[in-house]
């Protein structure tokens, strides 16, 4: 323990950097020779590039080169994968349309790259790009989900007919239909969840420096998990063999999933830079950042709930049409299957759960991952019914939640998913106590006298995340495992160095993983460094999404920690003459438990790398590695309550108060955890009430810039008042759950909750603009 | 191409730049100070917040010719030496920033608002001064808190002076 071990508020290491403007982003690198790459993009939703003519650019002050798609295919750079094999119900495979990273023949999204200009400087390629001269014969688009499957829409991939790219089930139909048949009382939603644009502050960028001398490439990018990028590079885009390709993430300004994907622009960086013999940089502006990077959400969904005379829920019957936009990414297949269906149980036992999702190409930018992935859009059907059945069965929203909460643990749900432990009625107590629940109605009334409309909103959430179990992720169809690695160093002067497969682009990993090793050993932080981001360095990893670097990334640690400290010991023992079994490790010293007889951890270090005096038949040096692969999901949970005042002269809502209760098992630095739920929550009030990826039918992306798609601003949020409960996750050695994500997938039903609450109508689709608030007010 | 000669951090540059090259873009670029960022390409996000002549601008939106003969101050020198600026310590103290980018944005227009508000700032101001900076990891939270705090640490040091 001590000041600086588990469960403290240690301020972050890593700020000093940042604070002075010290920190190190992709778009910071300047290498000798280094060249800039600006992209030629399509202004079509969808249509055939008729030809491309380079020669004027070519000819352009300091252009070095002009590629196009054909190129890159000729030179058999591969096509762009989905990493994650879904099954249709008649067993068929995913429908996986070509997407190659420069498009020699169709476009079927505006912004979709078609030729490259590598230049002298920035400005130079961007002049050039500009006078790229390319023919387009323009074919008929469609953006909608419903609109895409509809009989006669413009087909975008001849590999999938009717733009269906799998038609998904889980769960038993014929039980769930027979349940909600029998029930007395159904209640049925038709819920849109909006489409978003993740939107981390830092643009990506990518640069890439092949080395001819030795026939290396280096790829610095702005990735969440830069071995993962090195291996679907190496195995999949054909850059480099992996062995000849080091990828760095050096620091990263925000992901929330959306820099996990490998996108072509870094594949064509990788391939200019060999083709000119150059370093080639590129970095996005926003407007890019709009058109390109994958979006998230973008749901259309019928969900119906059906209870019992008692106010028991017998089942739940979902069908979701889930937009993937043009082509499919990294992991799009899994987000609207495996990490959003299985998460329809929500907090309740809900013997019967059948889920259709069908999944469809549109001519938009691909939709992934982005913070919650699935489990946000799941927590909206499910929160949004049990308040909306609350309503029409005339009882309590948090009374009808608690009849059905789960209250023993492990928990079988009908679609997949073992909870292993939670206590909701807890942290529901805890959250309805600091909302002052029981005092809603007279503050109602209060704001009533002034001429406003108050509402409450609840929402009680669950999801699964310290991604996963690779054995149980492969035989659902992921690619890879979702293990991770660690090494620990012990310097032979006793500082030590962590190498991490997780990647920090904000998370704190710097101090929290230091703060496990100092737990541990009993030394200060400052002695403890820990490295990440480098293929170089770090023996492997799988990156950082999913809530996963506490409950797998530092799991991994904790092994490596504990064969380190068993070295250690033997070592000790060895010096001490003691025997190993009574040998402690404490504020930094090494002690024979029950003596006075004690030496400092660095001296055993030095022992193990000096080699003059070691056990019999033991190798030197104090350094040990782990894969750690998890037994389960993590299951964070909690309540979220939501308090709103809606002016109904503007429609405007203003968010009173927000409570949040979470339940994520073991703190390691509360300080950190309260900044992810802070940021999560902010999310989710972007997506209730402000933000809103929109195309024009044309497929033209209509809010492609921040003066377009409302990012939540200070003034758009409150403060919060966050507290925790604690269920210790049975499933990982520091009984953690991962607190990445919950403020993102809680938040958007708890303020749509409390809006429908104040104005008094049934549903409302988000973003809940002043507009759409006000015109549900007045009809 | 145009000479330009600005004071940076209170050392004298010069550099002949193209017309249009931002401000930002010779900061980062022709000086190497890479602190300043860029976040959007609308004046939106405020990452590039830098001091001209004492007051907070958008350095992406103002031409590196438009500020020759001005003093410039960014991330780089708004802390003395190894002091680091109050509002630099506040966020640390308060974990005001955790992806690291649009900091040194929020730190120079947080120093401007303190200086422009003197003691007098309040959540709901701080909240609406800060409507040109965006920050999308920490939800704003913490970052109010710190710019409350050094706000109140600046008028005690004040006073005490």
């Amino acid at each position: 323990m001590g000041v600086e071990g588990i469960g403290q508020r240690v301020a972050r290491k890593e700020d000093k950097r940042f604070i002075t403007g010290k920190g190190r982003y992709t778009d910071d690198m300047k290498l000798p020779g280094m060249t800039h790459a600006i992209f030629v993009r399509s202004p079509h939703a969808h249509a055939k590039v008729t030809s491309i003519d380079t020669a004027k650019a070519a000819s352009m002050p300091g252009v070095v080169a002009v590629l196009t798609g054909a190129e890159l295919v000729a030179d058999r750079i591969g096509n762009l994968i989905c990493g994650w094999m879904v099954h249709s119900k008649d067993g068929s495979p995913m429908k996986m349309g070509a997407w190659p990273a420069m498009a020699p023949e169709t476009v079927r999204f505006v912004g979709q790259a078609v030729a490259v200009v590598i230049a002298e400087t920035r400005d130079q390629a961007r002049d050039a790009a500009e006078a790229v001269s390319v023919d387009y014969e323009e074919l008929p688009a469609v953006v909608s989900v419903l609109d895409a499957i509809a009989p006669g829409a413009p087909q975008l991939h001849p590999e999938a007919p009717g733009n269906k790219i799998y038609e998904w089930s889980i769960g038993d139909k014929a039980a769930t239909d027979a349940a909600l048949a029998g029930a007395a009382h159904v209640v049925t939603l038709d819920i849109t969840n909006n489409r978003l644009v993740p939107n981390p502050m830092e643009p990506r960028s990518a640069v890439a420096a092949y080395d001819s001398g030795d026939d290396q490439l280096t790829l610095w990018t702005t990735s969440q998990n830069p071995h993962l990028a090195r291996l679907v590079l190496s195995a999949f885009y054909n850059v480099a063999p992996e062995h000849k390709l080091r990828v760095i993430a050096p620091d990263v300004g925000g992901g929330f999933g959306s820099k996990i994907y490998i996108y072509p622009e870094e594949v064509v960086a990788l391939w200019a830079s060999r083709k000119v013999n150059r370093p080639v940089k590129w970095t996005s502006d926003r407007t890019e950042a709009f058109l390109t990077d994958a979006h998230g959400r973008d749901h259309v969904t019928k969900a119906e709930l059906a209870f019992d005379i008692n106010h028991k829920i017998l089942g739940l019957r979902v069908h979701t049409y889930a937009n993937l936009g043009a082509y499919m990414s990294l992991f799009s297949s899994a987000v609207p299957t495996y990490l959003y269906a299985t998460l329809l149980s929500g907090q309740y036992v809900i013997p019967n759960i059948y889920a259709e999702v069908d999944s469809v190409y549109t001519n938009s930018v691909a939709v992934d991952a982005y913070r919650g992935a699935g489990r946000p859009e799941a927590t909206y059907v499910v929160e949004r019914l049990m308040e909306t059945a609350a309503r029409e069965l005339k009882v309590d929203p948090a009374e009808l939640r608690r009849k059905n909460f789960i209250t023993s643990f492990p928990y079988q749900t009908p679609v997949i998913m073992t909870y292993d432990a939670g206590d909701y009625n807890a942290s529901l107590d805890v959250a309805l106590k600091a909302a002052d629940y029981a005092g809603f109605p007279a503050r109602k009334a209060e704001a009533k006298a002034r001429g406003k409309l108050r509402g409450i909103g609840l929402s009680c959430y669950i999801e699964a995340c310290g991604i996963a179990p690779s054995k149980a992720v492969g035989s659902l169809g992921a690619g890879v495992g979702l293990w991770e690695s660690a090494e620990v160093r012990v310097n032979p002067v006793g500082t030590v160095e962590v190498l991490t497969g997780s990647h920090s682009h904000g998370q704190g990993h710097e101090t929290t993983f230091a703060q496990l090793v100092s737990d541990r050993l009993g030394i200060p932080t400052s002695q403890v460094s820990v490295l990440h981001g480098d293929t170089d360095k770090v023996q492997f990893g799988m990156g950082t999404y999913g809530s996963r670097s506490g409950a797998v990334g530092m799991s991994a640690i904790v092994k490596a920690m504990e064969k380190v400290e068993a070295k250690a010991k033997k070592i000790a023992a060895h010096l001490m003459e003691a025997a190993e079994g009574d040998i402690v490790i404490e504020n930094g010293e090494v002690k024979v438990a029950g003596t006075d007889k004690k030496m400092p951890f660095a001296l055993v270090a030095l022992a193990a790398y000096t080699g003059h005096n070691l056990p019999e038949g033991m190798e030197p040096g104090l350094k040990e590695t782990s894969f750690y692969d998890p037994t389960n999901f993590t299951f964070p949970a909690g309540t979220y309550v939501c308090e709103v005042e809606v002016d109904p002269e503007t429609g405007h809502t203003t968010i009173a108060n927000f409570v949040a209760a979470d339940d994520f098992g073991r703190l390691i630095n509360p300080m950190i955890v309260e900044g992810q739920v802070h940021g999560g929550v902010v999310q989710g009030i972007g997506q209730a009430l402000l933000e809103g990826a929109r195309y024009s039918a044309e497929g033209q992306l209509l809010t492609a810039s921040y003066m377009d798609y409302a990012m939540p601003r200070a003034d758009d949020v409150p403060s919060f008042e966050l507290h925790h409960t604690t269920t210790l996750c049975p499933g990982n050695p520091l009984g953690m759950k991962g607190c990445g994500e919950a403020g993102a997938i809680g938040s958007p039903p708890a303020v749509i909750n409390a809006i429908t609450d104040a104005i008094g109508i049934r549903d409302l689709t988000m973003p809940a603009t002043p507009d759409k608030v006000w015109s549900a007010i007045h009809g | 191409m145009t000479t330009v000669s600005i004071t940076v951090n209170g050392k004298t540059t010069a550099a002949d730049v193209e017309d249009r090259t931002l401000l930002v873009s010779y900061l980062r670029e022709t000086l190497g100070l890479t602190g300043t960022h860029v976040g959007c390409d609308t004046s939106q996000c405020g990452a590039c917040v830098v001091h001209v002549d004492g007051k907070a601008i958008k350095s992406c939106t103002v031409l590196a010719v438009q500020v020759s003969g001005s003093s410039v101050t960014t991330i780089e020198g708004l802390s003395k030496g190894d002091d680091l600026h109050p509002v630099q310590v506040a966020f640390r103290e308060h974990h005001g920033l955790q992806c690291g980018f649009c900091t040194p944005g929020m730190i120079m227009a947080a120093v401007d608002i303190i200086n422009r508000h003197g003691g007098h700032l309040d959540e709901q101001t701080v909240r609406h001064e800060l409507e040109g900076n965006i920050c999308r990891c920490t939800g704003y939270h913490n970052i109010v808190k710190a710019i409350l705090d050094a706000a109140s640490k600046m008028q005690v040091a004040v006073a005490a002076e």
